[in-house]
């Protein structure tokens, strides 16, 4: 039972990333980011296949984080050069980029081996008999980092910026920021960090598969509801360690539904459900409200 | 100061939904002027401003501020010359955001946004300062989310960030001063020095000459001098051009009434070039130095400040029913 929940953690920190990659986009900058569901993949198979070639994991996963910062960025072009949609260039970049990954990975998966990774290597270091031990350790420190720096970054000029962005286009642009600017920079650094993500989930699990992004976005939008609905969302700081709890408890979530026996296949339909009741809930309460009101008014 | 000339502008062109709503303008504000601006719904008044600011791109005609071609430039480069105030309460800050940061954001008009902090302490103090001129009570609450505001607070927080420039700092040289007010970007980035040129050209009226002065520290000089100091720094960097569009529609006529004298009072303190569109005729009369009367898309009439003096409503409404050419029956047309 510990073992479970201490993989769920581990597993639940190092998506965390990919949570607060969802963050930016859907939160920070107010758009629904398709490319996500590529970029998770796309960070996945460029670690694979650079691991594999002998290149050191920690230069494989800043490859990653390029790579995914590119998805963004030609998905940020579509938008706002091309003037297509976010959502449909979104759609785009994500069909394209599953093509680029089977190119990347010349095959739909590729397993790791025995080659290093960051999770071999820090055991080495500390003496740890089993890598997924070090899994706890790396998802801690990567989560940190992340959300530090985050954080520090929405608090600069340029921070400002990009969330008022998403909050009130108008007004920053009337301030002489050019929001083409923000919202495919905003775009660059979620990809980037969702690549990262998937980066640190393949070295986890030992293989890049070309599906494994599949259903990433509801994910990473279950895990930032999760956690505003235990740190709110009104200070940035909080939020942002709300995303990594909210991608804890999700995979604990998830570790103990299994454990139950529940079908495994079945999970994405779990937690589609589950995003879509949360999303809902305000509109739920009023609706339920007004039924209640009138019921009221009837009986009256 | 600010020149349009022959501005046109049609929206959906080629659609039958085409309508032109602005066509063949030209005109001129001076240094300091204060128009303002009338017209009935649809009469080009809000497309106007919107085509100054850059909101809406131009279809024809060219737009100077200061003999600069801003007409090509991006909505957002033109904001570096350019305050605005909009309608609708919501729209000219950040809901989300707090009273201090949206301070911070407006300060930083025209200027890039690079890695430094997005506030400082010493603008935190600077911003209290300023919202204690407003007399709301907003400087105690200034990391309050300004969503949390009223909407007549919300427009005189607007009106603030529309119109704040830099203010001296005692503790720095006169040169250090003056590099800090021209680096916001309405002069050519300068470095680290003044050099006589560039002195030249500023419009220094203090009792000794600037050049002389740009080693000693603010709070050394004498008191004509610092004045002629902080005037200069404000002069730099305050928004050549102020558009306000209805900005007080939307408030309750007590709330307006405020926000218009504070309005006002900002203008004239500051001699802002202003151009106000309202729907209140009165109003329109009891403010500014210029009129501007808009029909179908064009300037039908342009009050010089002397006759603007004498008119009265009656004369205005006669004047409105002579060039639309029927009788003024629109009520959003206030005229208490």
């Amino acid at each position: 039972m510990l073992d479970i929940v201490k993989g769920a953690v581990s597993q639940g920190l190092l998506w965390s990333i990919m949570a607060i990659g969802i963050y930016i986009t859907y939160r920070i900058l107010d758009i629904s980011d398709l490319t996500s569901e590529g970029s998770f993949t796309l960070g996945a198979a460029t670690l694979a296949s650079l691991s594999v070639a002998g290149v050191h994991p920690l230069l494989a996963l800043l490859m990653s984080m390029v790579a995914g910062g590119l998805a963004g960025l030609v998905t940020g072009l579509m938008h706002t050069k091309l003037k297509i949609p976010t959502l449909l260039a979104g759609i785009l970049s994500m069909t394209g980029i599953y093509s680029v990954n089977l190119r990347i990975m010349g095959k739909a998966n590729v397993s790791l081996n025995n080659q290093e990774t960051i999770l071999s290597l820090v055991a080495k270091w500390l003496g740890l008999s089993r890598e997924r031990d070090a899994a706890l350790i790396v998802g801690i420190f990567f989560a940190l980092v992340v959300v530090v720096l985050l954080y520090l970054l929405l608090n600069t000029e340029f921070g400002y910026a990009l969330r008022a962005t998403g909050t009130n286009e108008n007004m920053i642009r009337a301030s002489g920021v050019n929001t083409n600017f923000t919202k495919v920079a905003g775009l660059v650094l979620g990809n980037a960090l969702i690549a990262l993500s998937g980066g640190l989930v393949c070295q986890y699990n030992g293989y890049a598969d070309v599906a494994m992004g599949i259903g990433a976005i509801v994910i990473g939008l279950a895990s930032v509801i999760i956690g505003e609905v235990f740190f709110g969302r009104s200070r940035i700081f909080l939020s942002l360690v709300g995303v990594v709890f909210g991608s804890i408890i999700y995979r604990i979530i998830v570790a103990l539904v299994l454990r139950a026996g529940f079908p495994a296949n079945d999970m994405r339909l779990f937690t589609a459900i589950l995003v879509a009741i949360a999303i809902s809930l305000p509109q739920i309460k009023a609706n339920l409200q007004s039924f209640l009101a009138s019921r009221k008014e009837e009986a009256e | 100061m600010l020149t349009a000339e022959h501005l046109s502008k049609t929206f959906n062109k080629g659609t039958i939904n085409q309508k032109t709503a602005i066509k063949d303008v030209s005109l001129e504000l001076h240094d300091g002027d204060f128009v303002t601006v009338i017209g009935g719904n649809g009469a080009g008044k809000s497309t106007l401003l919107n085509l100054i600011s850059g909101l809406h791109t131009r279809d024809k005609g060219k737009i100077t501020i200061d003999g600069m071609v801003i007409s090509k430039l991006p909505e957002y480069k033109r904001a570096k010359y350019i305050g605005r105030v909009f309608q609708d309460p919501m729209m000219g800050t950040c809901a989300d955001m707090t009273i201090e940061e949206n301070l911070a954001m407006a300060f930083r008009r025209g200027k890039r946004r690079g890695l430094h902090w997005g506030i400082s302490e010493k603008e935190r103090q600077f911003f209290k300062r300023q919202l204690e001129m407003l007399e709301l009570g907003l400087e105690d609450r200034m990391s309050s989310k300004v969503g949390l505001l009223s909407g007549g607070q919300r427009q005189a927080l607007t009106l603030l960030m529309a119109t704040m420039m830099y203010e001296v700092t005692p503790t720095e040289s006169v040169e250090k001063n003056l590099i800090y007010a021209l680096n916001r970007g309405h002069r050519p980035l300068l470095k680290r020095h003044l050099s006589a040129k560039q002195c030249a050209d500023l419009s220094w009226h203090g009792k000794r000459p600037l050049s002389q002065l740009l080693m000693v520290k603010a709070s050394e000089l004498d008191k004509p001098d610092y004045q002629a100091l902080q005037d200069l720094m404000s002069e730099l960097t305050k928004p050549k051009l102020l558009l306000l569009d209805e900005h007080t529609a939307a408030l309750d006529p007590k709330t307006a009434k405020k926000v218009l004298e504070l309005t006002e009072t900002l203008i004239s303190r500051h001699h802002l070039t202003t151009i106000m569109i309202t729907h209140n005729m009165r109003d329109a009369l009891a403010y500014g130095n210029r009129l501007w009367m808009m029909n179908n898309g064009q300037l039908a009439l342009d009050i010089p400040a002397e006759k603007k003096k004498t008119l009265q409503v009656n004369d205005l409404l006669g004047l409105f029913e002579d060039v639309v050419g029927e009788s003024l029956n629109n009520d959003r047309m206030l005229l208490s």
